[in-house]
């Protein structure tokens, strides 16, 4: 979903030249802002056993639909059971599907894109796929996915990162492609270098930059969709807290009880936030030549 | 020109074809199976099994698939498993509120953001630059549901002047057709509006830059008939291009939207026919929605031909 | 840019222009606009046992006997019957001018192929055919019942008003397999199906049926004349509840059948809105356990459930106002006919302890037991999370299988050990009125007969067969107290508290009659 953006982004400052690390940073503080936010929150979610006494998962039925208070920091759901608790709970299964898509979507994505860019044959075939993969709407294609198997934090994994590594094809790809015209690769390939040793020498590096920027923005769509799916009741089982069935669960009580929508929701916007910037940031950082080609 | 058109048309075969493998096979390897759901919660094994043999699950995948890809090119979409309604007669009575929504949504997005746009590249690295900007990201980041429920929350619980959920047919009038959208195509067009706005920033800083516009500004053009009429249809393309892939995020963004505010169009139709693995009508709007995504990506192409007189084919 | 300017001016004309084009003549006249207690997807009332499609088939399909409010059984279609003095022989004939929506007379040969399909189905239908020579049309509007020895329940069983009801249908749709759907929707009852305006997952219409003839005497549940003072019924569905009440409270809708207890809070103080609960029995919430698979095959392991069980903590949890709801130990429920509350001390008892050393007695040792939840499901959902906590309080090893209510539907049925699609336990509702007796309360049938969970014990069969011979009353309710004692030692499933949800309406509105069914005849909208 995000790719879209990534591909429309543009950045806004004339490319600085190359300067120590520190003042890069500097001159990119959404990296920062949106790394420090995101520290923030990984640190709760990792910390949440220590940062509530309340178990994510107990019910009391004498303190439902409580708002928020000193007890409930963000107030209880409709069987009682804690809210902040629910929540930062909840982030653990939305980061960790995050990260797992992202790291599995480039890597399916890097080596599919790769042998497209060097087998016209392959290419022809693999492209046409993605292509088909990528008309039907992402999330869609997820939920469809999410009916082949159990619900379980896997299938969900499995589901997003099938959405997502076309988009990482198409990328590689499109690099492979000019970076190949490119005069000293032509020449590596007329002195006759293994097909290997020019992959691993000058197109494999030439794809990292933008594949580290194109893998955060999956990370923040991968949370997106899991956050859609478990909201329309197709994602990671109710009994496992996550952002998006907290908020499924409080849809029938919206009117009552506000903040068991609100929060994880607004948590969830954050995050995405976050990683946003990160990405906006990095690409600024790594790559602003492929940032302004695109 | 014309044979331009003809080999984008011809181009978009395969991709379909694709589709419609990809979509067959996803719901064929899915467990769960049709015909036990056909035959209710009382059905012997037997029972099930002729059932199987009557909708032609017995048969290996090869001929289902093109069993049903041959229905599917004479307009047959099949027969929903649950309503025992054709899913063509489902279509038809979902797809107004869709429509609405969708046209609703990119009304108010175009017309909202591309000033917007424009307006923070006039006043490019000022305080307004920079809130369009930080608006473009943050809308870009709050899900389309999380949005939804905030609007809500706000103009509907709080200040009452909208209408909380619920579609109300152009039949039923026009005041209460457009109070029912309003909320839901700001909350879908979100993201959208913050894409539409960077684009249509980044694309007219590139041309407010150009030797023949700044001429202009020099002369003492009045802004607007500078923005309006000199440099924004030169960076007409990129912006046309993006509003393409937003159908995209749209078509995906209106299964969320229908449901959170309870809009019985085609989006929740599937949602529901999803959960409750009613094959044939997930197959149809999948392609469906796959073949509306290709011909409005065909219909923008087609469209650069027109609106840029520099693409020659 | 002014062409694609001009592009989209044109997209959004058509787009009006289309929609003017669906724009047609609303229908005049009183509509009542209501909100049903879920979403209408089968319409055959035969082919699924779904409240929803009960509900709705009330209001197109007739029967030929009715409930009244004292639950007796009172002729609808029926003008006069008569039982042979040895009791074997019961002649029915219907009422004059009885006509079907498309135009038809309904005739006996209708009713007999209607008996036929739903008996197929409906377990108090097999056991009713299990006694019958022979079921035959003696002309147009007479019918005639031969059974091989007399029982009591003939008339209970043709005026059954929980799933499935006997409804009567035309002939060619009564002879649809009952494996499969009707194609048409088409009775002789006070509404017409309207097919045209039927969005599946949204909105069911029905129009009054100028023909159709009430009976003279008062409605009485779902007896009597049913009397249509509307002209249209308009039910629409909303997945959000809350949404769905305030809605009532803005008038936008006029009835809401279900809405959610927590969520009466919102429209009680409102002097327009009607709060009141409609059934005075109610529901019965209740655990179906699997004797098949371990560790619930054990008689000891299901014991432990009962005193490892508290119904007020389910009904707190899972209903939440106190005056909806009561504790009650009757498998056949609070209210009815067969109340008793003998042999149950183990189940209105919580005991942990006494509950995890009768489960260490039965050789529990770490099994995985299965519950499966029903996520898509207001009410089960969180009483199946009540019920993992309570489970593994005694220190039972749960694993939690979310599936939507259809799914759910499908798997109980499962009797294979649980690594292989089987289950051990869910949570389920029931109107008390459609468990009222052991011949309709299917989930405690046993043997044979049993329902999902496959309890057997020969007492319980015994106790069945002589509860429907029987005809004294008193000896009936040792009967049932017998019964209560050995389903509550044998544990056939554990009963977890009855409740009274309410319907909400307009003021507008008036005549509504009290039942587990919502019945639209009788109600009158001031305009």
């Amino acid at each position: 979903m995000l790719d879209a953006l990534a591909g429309a982004r543009e950045d806004e400052a004339p490319v600085p030249p190359r300067r120590g690390r520190l003042q890069q940073l500097r001159r990119h503080p959404t990296v920062v802002i949106g790394g420090l936010i995101l520290l923030l929150i990984l640190v709760a979610t990792l910390a949440a056993p220590a940062l509530t006494a309340w178990d994510p998962l107990l019910i009391d039925p004498l303190a439902r639909l409580r708002p928020p208070s000193a007890d409930h920091l963000l107030g209880t759901d409709a069987i009682g059971r804690d809210l902040w608790s629910r929540t930062i709970h909840g982030g653990r299964v939305s980061l960790i599907v995050g990260l797992v898509v992202a790291v599995f979507a480039t890597t399916v994505g890097l080596l599919i894109g790769l042998i497209a860019g060097y087998n016209r044959l392959a290419d022809a075939l693999l492209m046409r796929v993605m292509d088909g993969l990528m008309s039907i709407p992402a999330i869609l294609l997820a939920i469809a996915l999410m009916a082949i198997a159990q619900a379980s934090i896997m299938t969900v994994v499995f589901a997003i990162t099938v959405v997502e590594v076309p988009r990482v094809v198409r990328l590689v790809r499109s690099v492979v492609l000019s970076v190949r015209e490119q005069a000293y690769v032509e020449a590596a390939v007329v002195v006759g270098s293994r097909t290997g040793k020019i992959m691993i020498r000058h197109i494999l590096p030439n794809t990292l930059a933008p594949l580290i920027v194109q893998a955060t923005y999956i990370c923040a769509a991968a949370i997106l969709i899991e956050s859609l799916l478990s909201f329309l009741g197709a994602g990671t089982p109710p009994e496992v807290p996550s952002w998006g069935n907290i908020m499924a669960e409080g849809r029938a009580y919206f009117m009552l009880a506000p903040w068991i929508i609100l929060a994880p929701g607004i948590v969830l916007a954050i995050t995405v936030l976050a990683i946003n910037l990160v990405g906006d940031g990095l690409r600024d950082m790594l790559d602003p030549r492929f940032a302004r080609r695109l | 020109m014309f044979a331009y058109i003809l080999r984008r048309l011809l181009a978009t075969i395969p991709v379909l074809a694709i589709v419609a493998l990809v979509v067959f096979s996803i719901l064929h390897i899915a467990p769960g199976d049709p015909a036990a759901v056909i035959a209710g919660d009382q059905a012997t094994p037997e029972q099930i099994l002729a059932i199987r043999a009557k909708l032609g699950l017995d048969l290996p995948f090869h001929e289902q698939f093109l069993l049903w890809v041959g229905n599917v090119l004479r307009g047959d979409l099949g027969t929903s498993i649950f309503s025992n309604l054709p899913v063509g007669h489902l279509f038809l009575q979902r797809v107004e509120p869709t429509v609405a929504l969708t046209i609703a949504t990119t009304l108010v997005t175009v017309l909202l953001a591309v000033p917007l746009g424009v307006l923070a590249a006039w006043k490019a690295g000022t305080f307004i630059d920079r809130a369009v900007m930080s608006f473009a990201v943050l809308g870009f980041s709050f899900p389309v549901f999380v949005v939804g429920y905030i609007f809500i929350y706000i103009f509907a619980v709080k200040l009452q002047i909208l209408p909380i959920q619920g579609y109300r047919p152009l039949a039923d009038g026009i005041g209460p057709f457009l109070s029912h959208l309003v909320l839901p195509s700001l909350a879908l067009g979100m993201s959208f509006m913050a894409l539409i706005a960077r684009i249509t920033r980044a694309s007219m800083l590139e041309v407010l830059s150009q030797d023949h516009i700044r001429t202009a500004r020099a002369k003492g053009l009045p802004a607007r008939q500078l923005l309006f009429d000199h440099a924004l249809p030169n960076s007409a393309v990129p912006i046309v291009t993006i509003i393409g892939v937003g159908v995209a995020l749209l078509l995906g963004g209106v299964v969320v939207t229908e449901s959170v505010f309870a809009i019985p169009g085609l989006g929740r139709l599937v949602v529901d026919a999803i959960l409750h693995r009613d094959y044939p009508v997930i197959q149809g709007v999948l392609l469906l929605f796959s073949l509306v995504y290709v011909f409005v990506n065909l219909a923008v192409d087609l469209l650069y031909v027109v609106i840029d007189p520099r693409i020659r084919y | 840019m002014r062409s694609a300017r001009r592009l989209l001016c044109a997209a959004a004309l058509v787009a009006l222009a289309a929609g003017g084009l669906a724009a047609e003549a609303r229908a005049e006249g009183t509509v009542i606009r209501s909100i049903p207690i879920g979403n209408l997807k089968v319409l055959d009332p035969i082919w699924t046992t779904a409240y929803i499609t009960r509900n709705h088939a009330y209001m197109v399909w007739d029967t030929l006997f009715a409930l009244d409010e004292n639950n007796e059984p009172k002729p609808q279609m029926v003008e006069d019957w008569t039982v042979s003095d040895d009791r074997l022989v019961y002649t029915f004939t219907l009422r004059d001018g009885l006509k079907w929506h498309d135009g038809a007379p309904v005739t006996a040969e209708d009713c007999v192929a209607s008996l036929r399909r739903w008996a197929a189905r409906d377990g108090m239908g097999q056991a009713l055919m299990s006694f019958t020579e022979s079921l035959e049309a003696l002309d147009d509007q007479s019918f005639e019942l031969t059974l091989t020895q007399p029982v009591g329940f003939v008339l209970d069983a043709l005026g059954k008003i929980d799933s499935n009801v006997p409804f009567m249908m035309p002939k060619r749709l009564a002879e649809t397999d009952p494996n499969e759907q009707i194609s048409e929707v088409i009775g002789s009852g006070p509404f017409r199906f309207v097919a045209d305006e039927w969005i599946p997952g949204s909105k069911v219409v029905y129009e009054k049926f100028e023909d159709y003839k009430p009976r003279a005497e008062p409605a009485s549940k779902a007896a009597g004349g049913k009397v249509v003072h509307v002209d249209r019924v308009e039910s629409i569905y909303m997945p959000d509840a809350g949404v769905a009440v305030q809605a009532i409270a803005s008038g936008e809708i006029d009835l809401h059948e279900s809405p959610p207890t927590d969520l009466l809070a919102l429209v009680e103080s409102n002097p327009d809105v009607v709060v009141r609960p409609n059934d005075p029995q109610g529901y019965q919430l209740f655990m179906p356990l699997n004797h098949l698979n371990p560790p619930f095959d054990k008689k000891e392991a299901r014991q432990a459930l009962l005193w490892g069980t508290s119904q007020e903590e389910y009904m707190a949890g899972v209903i939440g106002d106190a005056r909806r709801y009561q504790t009650c130990p009757a498998v056949y429920g609070c209210g009815g006919t067969a109340e008793s509350s003998a042999g149950s001390e183990a189940l209105m008892t919580l005991d942990v302890e006494r509950a995890k050393k009768l489960l260490a007695d039965a050789g529990y040792a770490g099994h995985r037991v299965v519950l499966m939840d029903p996520a898509d499901n207001p009410t089960l959902h969180p009483a199946a999370l009540m019920g993992v906590q309570t489970l593994r309080r005694m220190g039972l090893d749960v694993d939690v299988q979310a599936m939507d209510w259809s799914t759910l539907v499908q798997r109980r049925a499962s009797k294979a050990p649980i690594d292989e699609g089987g289950w051990n336990t869910f949570i389920t509702n029931a109107t008390v009125t459609g468990i009222a007796n052991p011949l309709i309360h299917n989930f405690v049938k046993n043997c044979e007969q049993a329902g999902y969970g496959w309890s057997c014990d020969e007492r319980v069969q015994k106790l069945n067969q002589q509860w429907a011979l029987e005809t004294d009353s008193d000896k009936r309710k040792e009967l049932i107290d017998e019964l209560q004692r050995v389903h509550l030692d044998n544990v056939t499933y554990v009963p977890l508290g009855q409740y009274r949800p309410a319907i909400i309406y307009r003021k507008e509105l008036s005549g509504v009659i009290p039942g587990p069914v919502l019945f639209y005849w009788n109600i009158e909208k001031k305009s």
